[in-house]
């Protein structure tokens, strides 16, 4: 990797934010135990019965983690436009959406990726059935980056509001109905025995077109949001 | 060619021109929509027999109709003003889209609300998860993100900017909740009346139907038009045309 190259310049940016990341570990922890607390209190507030907490398993997850993965989402620009470096990043010579691109990434695996890992036990508390349980990871795997990446582009639009906390989940939660549905079908499938691959392949095909186009409105909604 | 058409187009974005073609057109649009309202509203409650198998009951589709429609026409036109808008910057498109936001969440609410008090007697329920219905509320909150969204920035251009996007982004809606009643069969009837292909629905019930469409679309031309203006006025408040204009209101006021 020769230095200024566009390769470079994306390893060194998302190695910039796995270093800010760990250096605040306590923060990863956070919505792994926000969405812990979540899916505890359904027990008690539905009453222990495994039948019944076996059936909504897959959907309580899902609306958990996006919930969860909506608490960081806030901080995925903020710190950068803060202290200037959105703008150094902006006036760099590579593409803006690649570089976003990195920042989204670098979200996902320090704000989705340990949701995943504790996806299984929570499902477990509720007594998801084992088959259905890597179903359940494959959905998340695949769904988790279509949320950061169409939160990203509304964080972006929001990046130069001066409040934005509900207003993001105004925007996003809209937006996420598709997902949602997709991805607790696949599981509610799989728990029934019927074939579960269809739905994650449209999920698939969301990620596909998000990967390609969510970076570049990414961008675009950046530079409507520093105009000023 | 036709070489004024373009012309006349291009004058009518100068926010002063806009101002006085709106304020024209404003109470014709008013009047026309209040009368073609009143004679849809008898025709379609009077005249119009009642249904074989819902009796009365059926009436609420004058209202439900023509709002679920202009609920999705709203969108569509915000959606191509957000695109002129963002693409060659046209400050009146951008005015456009954010003003016809509250029009279109209002005729979103008047859908939902007629169409809850439709599904009791009929349906047997004030709501259900149907695909028709869920998209519908999801459009509202659509409509409600961007309002949120354009009043959250401290600079109202830039906050029309960034809603504009938004509006771009939320169009993907607009198709699911056309084709959601052919798309899952579910409790929402499909659509009885078509431009291709003959309509299932007797002709003592259509007009009173077109005639209402006709009337909420005249009524979403008045009510822009004022928005528009309103903001116009507001936005362009140190400009000499509007100075020009507050100034002539005094003179008439004194003289």
């Amino acid at each position: 990797m020769t230095p200024g190259s566009t390769t470079a310049a994306c390893a060194a940016l998302l190695r910039r934010d796995l270093t800010l990341a760990w250096r605040r570990r306590g923060d990863i922890a956070l919505p792994v135990l926000y969405a812990v607390i979540v899916v505890t209190l359904f027990p008690f507030a539905l009453g222990p019965e495994p039948a019944l907490l076996a059936r909504i398993a897959g959907g309580v997850v899902f609306v958990t983690v996006l919930l969860a993965m909506l608490l960081s989402l806030d901080g995925l620009f903020r710190p950068d436009i803060d202290d200037g470096s959105m703008e150094q990043l902006m006036l760099a010579p590579q593409p803006l959406a690649l570089l976003v691109g990195m920042k989204i990434l670098a979200h996902w695996l320090t704000a989705a990726l340990p949701l995943i890992v504790v996806a299984p036990v929570l499902a477990g508390m509720l007594h998801l059935p084992s088959a259905a349980m890597g179903v359940l990871v494959v959905a998340l795997a695949i769904a988790t980056p279509l949320l950061s990446l169409l939160g990203a582009v509304l964080v972006a639009l929001t990046a130069g509001a001066k409040r934005s906390g509900m207003l993001l989940a105004l925007m996003l939660l809209p937006l996420c109905v598709p997902v949602v549905i997709f991805a607790a079908g696949a599981v509610a499938a799989a728990q029934d025995g019927l074939p579960w691959i269809a739905p994650i392949a449209w999920l698939g095909a969301g990620l596909a077109l998000a990967l390609v186009l969510a970076p570049l409105a990414c961008a675009a909604a950046l530079r409507i949001a520093m105009e000023s | 060619m036709a070489n004024w058409v373009p012309l006349w187009l291009h004058r009518l974005g100068s926010p002063p021109t806009f101002y006085r073609f709106a304020g024209a057109v404003y109470p014709w649009a008013l009047g026309l929509a209040i009368v073609l309202g009143g004679i849809a509203l008898y025709g379609g409650l009077v005249l119009a027999p009642a249904d074989y198998q819902q009796g009365d009951a059926y009436r609420i589709i004058f209202i439900h109709v023509p709002s679920a429609w202009m609920s999705l026409f709203i969108y569509a036109i915000m959606t191509v003003a957000a695109f002129i808008g963002l693409v060659w910057r046209i400050k009146l498109a951008e005015t456009v889209a954010m003003e016809s936001a509250p029009i279109g969440a209002a005729f979103t609410a008047i859908t939902l609300a007629t169409g809850s008090l439709w599904g009791k007697p009929m349906w047997g329920t004030w709501w259900t998860w149907d695909a028709r219905l869920t998209s519908e509320l999801v459009l509202l909150f659509i409509y409600l993100g961007i309002i949120g969204l354009y009043h959250s920035f401290e600079d109202r251009r830039q906050g029309a900017r960034a809603a504009a996007f938004l509006v771009l982004v939320g169009a993907v809606n607009v198709p699911i909740v056309h084709f959601s009643v052919n798309w899952w069969n579910t409790l929402h009837q499909g659509s009885t009346i078509r431009l291709l292909g003959p309509s299932h629905i007797a002709a003592s019930m259509v007009w009173p139907l077109l005639t209402m469409m006709a009337a909420t679309k005249l009524y979403y031309i008045a009510s822009l038009f004022s928005r528009v203006r309103a903001d116009l006025i507001a936005s362009e408040g140190g400009k000499a045309w509007v100075r020009e204009l507050a100034l002539g209101h005094a003179q008439d006021g004194k003289a």
